[in-house]
């Protein structure tokens, strides 16, 4: 066999019928792509069963304390022992059922709002609820009190928040504010009439934009309390809360106003040939295909936010990841970093790969074809 | 420049707030109930919160110490957790009564930030800790060594000093978190670690395999690390200053949590027990506390050789030797003024 037969042969695998073919004609097509197919075999070959291994087969799950682990495989012990730590924070043990509870409405209020096979009536009102009126219950069931009135005993303070519960209040306080605010900054932006609106807009974003998010958290948390007067009380929740929805709300502006931009002239020409007010044609006609448009940004937006929130830490709050890090810090637990890390990292990833899960669904439901 | 400019800011607005606040810090804790207290957001031995979510630690201790004194209820205490970088903000700002958190007390800090440190709570020091393979004996041999450091911190400019001084060379690796340093040493990309002795001892319990690693009898900086409070509040300075100071005088004369009631039902006690146990003198009043501040201090934390001993010491994991922060009768630097 010559090496030109050879060669023909080969090149004729590839249309074999099947996973031979498959093979052959998307793996070792050529002799850099054959190179490429075993250079990356090895490699994996190096890293699966390490890790396997470190995270599972070698790995602790039995027992209460550190004695029971050893530094050679992950420790999942340390995980069972810290997890109250690491979802709640300092959340006072004999109360974990609050924010249980807050955890299991927020589910059960999303699970109306997100799942289609529900009227769309039903829906919109059980937006509505959750938007307008789930932040103050949960407010009030965490906290123990609204406005000033005492609801549940003890009150539990901010600061004794942490956790997983931290950083869902954080990104979904977040996203539930700044996502107004950002839609009214871009039709502000977008304003022709008004021209102080429309500069006070764009002075407002550009300067949002232009700082870095640890910088606000740092002005919010540190420097605010020596410009207030003497004994204000202002809790450090609400000003990193504030920072957080100031800043990321220049930032669903701009992608709102990109949404805005992309609609055809003619959609707001006959919304005005239909003489509908302002409010009415952005309500209606305008909005809705905007927003529209710009859902990968929007999701984009808040999954950088939620990701975001762990930059709290520089203040000393105990977000999910930084009480993961602390837990490492107690005597009895120094040195299980990996653990914590990916036992952080894996909330982080279900959270932000669920959100995005959703996005494409939605996208998909909503496109008209063009 | 900026970070002097930065520090002048705070400084100002201490100063400003200074005279503002007239109340009396004492008066507010009063008022409020609790002690609101700063700690690092998470260091081994001196505040790291346990699987309970409690506050442990040294420095927590201490406020909890305070806590007792003051409010007669060492639990009276809530803890805010500073980073480094907020923590003179804080107590200028009046966020919180009280900074425990693990700081070191230099001229500068003392004179030029409206602070005042109320004594010292731990001696520490910058050490070195070297792999046991090595074979190095002493600091003097580490001439031309890689050194896995923690950027940003004095402990930087501490080691380029004591190279310095003795005509060595080093080339530094730095790191970012204490976590990141501690897997650079063990990965082998530098011969030795250095960092304050009592991290160094945290820092090689997360090693694969502690016993390879030893840390060098060299000391190469002075960290005394100690309460702060506001500049210009005396009552509240002194509370705090002698909270300190009645644990370790406990210690001296041997009075425990354990048998603190026997010492203060003891008829035939010495003066000086008598005296800070509150049945003589009338103590507690000169500092606007009741006469059992201290019994209060030492029956709900400890003397300070308990609380030692429990966070830091034996019977915690850093099992960290007394040394330095020995009592003095015992060979320490640990002095504190009597009681009378």
């Amino acid at each position: 066999m010559t090496l030109q037969e050879f060669n023909h042969r080969y090149q004729n695998l590839q249309y074999r019928p099947g996973a031979v073919g498959w093979v052959f004609k998307n793996l070792l097509s050529s002799p850099f792509n054959i190179l490429l197919t075993f250079g990356a075999l090895y490699i994996l070959y190096l890293i699966i069963p390490t890790s396997l291994n470190w995270l599972i087969f070698d790995s602790y799950w039995e027992g209460e304390s550190s004695q029971d682990c050893n530094f050679d495989a992950a420790c999942w012990v340390f995980i069972k022992a810290r997890f109250n730590t690491i979802i709640y924070g300092f959340y006072p043990q004999e109360h974990l059922w609050r924010p249980n509870l807050v955890l299991l409405l927020l589910v059960i209020g999303l699970s109306f709002v997100l799942i289609d096979r529900f009227s769309n009536k039903l829906r919109l009102r059980a937006g509505m609820v959750m938007l307008f009126a789930f932040p103050f219950v949960a407010f009030a069931i965490l906290h123990g009190s609204l406005f000033g009135v005492e609801i549940f005993d003890p009150i539990v303070r901010t600061e004794q928040w942490g956790g997983l519960v931290l950083t869902l209040v954080l990104s979904l306080g977040g996203i539930v504010l700044c996502f107004p605010l950002g839609i009214l900054l871009a039709l502000g932006r977008q304003c022709k009439t008004m021209p102080v609106v429309k500069y006070v807009c764009i002075w407002f974003i550009e300067f949002w934009r232009g700082v870095p998010l640890i910088t606000v958290l740092f002005m919010a948390a540190v420097m605010l309390p020596l410009l207030l007067p003497e004994g204000t009380e202002f809790d450090k929740l609400s000003r990193a809360l504030i920072g957080i929805v100031l800043f990321e709300a220049a930032y669903i502006a701009e992608v709102v106003r990109g949404g805005l931009q992309a609609l055809p002239k003619g959609q707001y020409e006959a919304a005005d040939s239909l003489n509908f007010s302002y409010w009415k044609q952005t309500n209606l006609i305008i909005l809705p295909q905007a927003l529209k448009l710009v859902i990968p940004g929007i999701v984009n937006t808040f999954i950088a936010l939620l990701k975001d929130t762990s930059l709290v830490s520089i203040v000393g709050m105990w977000d999910l990841l930084n009480s993961a890090i602390g837990s490492t810090r107690d005597p009895n637990w120094i040195g299980y970093i990996i653990e914590a890390y990916v036992f952080a990292g894996a909330l982080y990833w279900l959270l932000c790969f669920s959100a995005s899960k959703y996005s494409q669904r939605l996208e998909k439901k909503l496109s008209t074809e063009r | 420049m900026l970070k002097n400019t930065f520090k002048l800011v705070i400084g100002l607005f201490a100063l400003s707030s200074m005279v503002v606040a007239s109340a009396g810090t004492l008066e507010d804790v009063k008022r409020k109930g609790y002690v609101q207290c700063g700690v690092s957001t998470g260091l081994p031995g001196f505040s790291a919160p346990d699987d309970k979510g409690l506050m442990q630690g040294l420095d927590a201790d201490l406020c909890r110490a305070v806590a007792a004194a003051v409010l007669g209820d060492a639990s009276k205490v809530r803890f805010s957790k500073l980073t480094a970088k907020e923590r003179f903000a804080a107590l200028a700002s009046g966020e919180v009564d009280l900074l425990n958190r693990n700081t070191t007390w230099t001229m500068h800090r003392d004179t030029g930030l409206g602070l005042n440190f109320a004594g010292v709570n731990y001696y520490d020091g910058q050490g070195f800790l070297v792999k046991k393979s090595l074979g190095v004996k002493s600091a003097k041999d580490l001439d031309g060594a890689s050194v896995c450091i923690q950027a940003g911190t004095t402990t930087e400019l501490n080691l380029s000093d004591y190279f310095r001084a003795n005509g060595m060379k080093f080339k530094a690796i730095t790191y970012d978190t204490s976590d990141q340093t501690r897997s650079g040493f063990e990965a082998g990309r530098c011969d030795i670690l250095t960092s304050d002795r009592s991290q160094l001892a945290a820092l090689r319990l997360g090693l694969k395999n502690p016993s390879s690693a030893v840390v060098l009898p060299e000391i190469i900086s002075k960290e005394p690390l100690g309460p702060v409070v506001r500049q210009g509040d005396d009552q509240w300075f002194n509370i705090v200053k002698w909270t300190l100071n009645a644990q370790i005088n406990a210690e001296e004369m041997g009075i425990t949590s354990a048998n603190v009631d026997k010492h203060a039902n003891d008829a035939n006690a010495t003066p000086g027990v008598k005296r800070l146990l509150g049945k003589e003198g009338g103590f507690g009043a000169k500092i606007g506390l009741s006469d059992s501040w201290a019994y209060k201090i030492i029956k709900q934390v400890g003397n300070y050789g308990e609380v030692f001993k429990r966070t830091v010491g034996a019977d915690s994991p850093l099992k960290l030797a007394r040394g330095t922060n020995e009592l003095w009768s015992r060979g320490g630097i640990l002095y504190a003024p009597p009681v009378r």
